[in-house]
């Protein structure tokens, strides 16, 4: 069962969890491990991960949520990262992180619209 | 000045909310606020992965007209064998992307570190208000 400190809810076939509590490292350790089970349970093929509200991504948050990214994609599911303030992105960018290989979208409706997009390239309309 | 001590892993968060209320208060932009909490989150994990105890130190700088935060760390650890190495980057420990040390560099306007293999690590950073 998820540690429930992150909640993970689903959005149809996404998977959303909203990010709103200042991060302890054993948090984001329980949460990464929380996501790929819900991933599991739930047979979601798109997921969110929601930073709006987070003042402070240093190395170790970024790295998390870009393996977790990676780990879900090792699944089948692709991960969007939404919300990034504009602090955060700049710190990242000049600590000389860029978070690679992970997508990015500006809001939730943004990232969901990212997901949908994909699921009807899957699955194209007969 | 104040001092928070860092002997749990629940400390590197006290450091970084002590260091993000005091930038508010002082009113540093939303970016400065990021890079000292930033800076003070992989400080202290430095000093909790590497010593696991130590004491983190925080004060606000006046200097004529400008405002600057200072913070130190010093722990008892194993100090670093390699200094030019951890402060190019990519140098990567257990917990961290490498780029603790020297991305924390690109983030402060001043960084100081004394270190010794044995003894321990001291880090001195200084960030100050941009002026308008």
């Amino acid at each position: 069962m998820p540690s429930g400190a992150i909640p993970i809810l689903k959005l149809g076939s996404t998977l959303l969890a909203t990010i709103q509590i200042d991060l302890h490292d054993t948090v984001v350790d329980s949460f990464q491990n929380d996501v790929l089970e819900e991933i599991e349970r739930t047979g979601s093929n798109g997921l969110i991960i929601d930073i709006s509200a987070l003042e402070t991504v240093d190395s170790y948050v970024a790295r998390m949520l870009a393996n977790t990214g990676k780990m879900a994609k090792l699944m089948g599911t692709d991960t969007v990262i939404v919300g990034m303030r504009p602090a955060v992105a700049a710190t990242l960018v000049r600590m000389g992180y860029y978070m690679e290989g992970i997508e990015t979208a500006l809001s939730l409706e943004e990232g969901l619209q990212l997901h949908a997009n994909r699921l009807k390239q899957l699955h194209p309309p007969e | 000045m104040e001092e928070i001590r860092i002997e749990r892993e629940a400390d590197i968060v006290a450091v970084r909310q002590r260091v993000r209320e005091l930038t508010k208060e002082y009113r540093f932009d939303q970016f400065e606020v990021a890079a000292l909490t930033t800076a003070a989150s992989e400080l202290s994990r430095n000093v909790w992965v590497h010593a696991q105890r130590g004491i983190a130190r925080i004060v606000v700088l006046h200097n004529g007209k400008k405002v600057g935060l200072e913070l130190e760390f010093v722990d008892h650890g194993p100090g670093i064998a390699d200094l030019n190495r951890a402060l190019a980057g990519g140098f990567s420990t257990s917990k961290s992307l490498g780029l603790g040390l020297s991305g924390t560099k690109r983030l402060v306007d001043e960084f100081d570190i004394d270190t010794e293999v044995g003894r321990g690590t001291k880090i001195v950073v200084r960030k100050w208000k941009k002026e308008f």
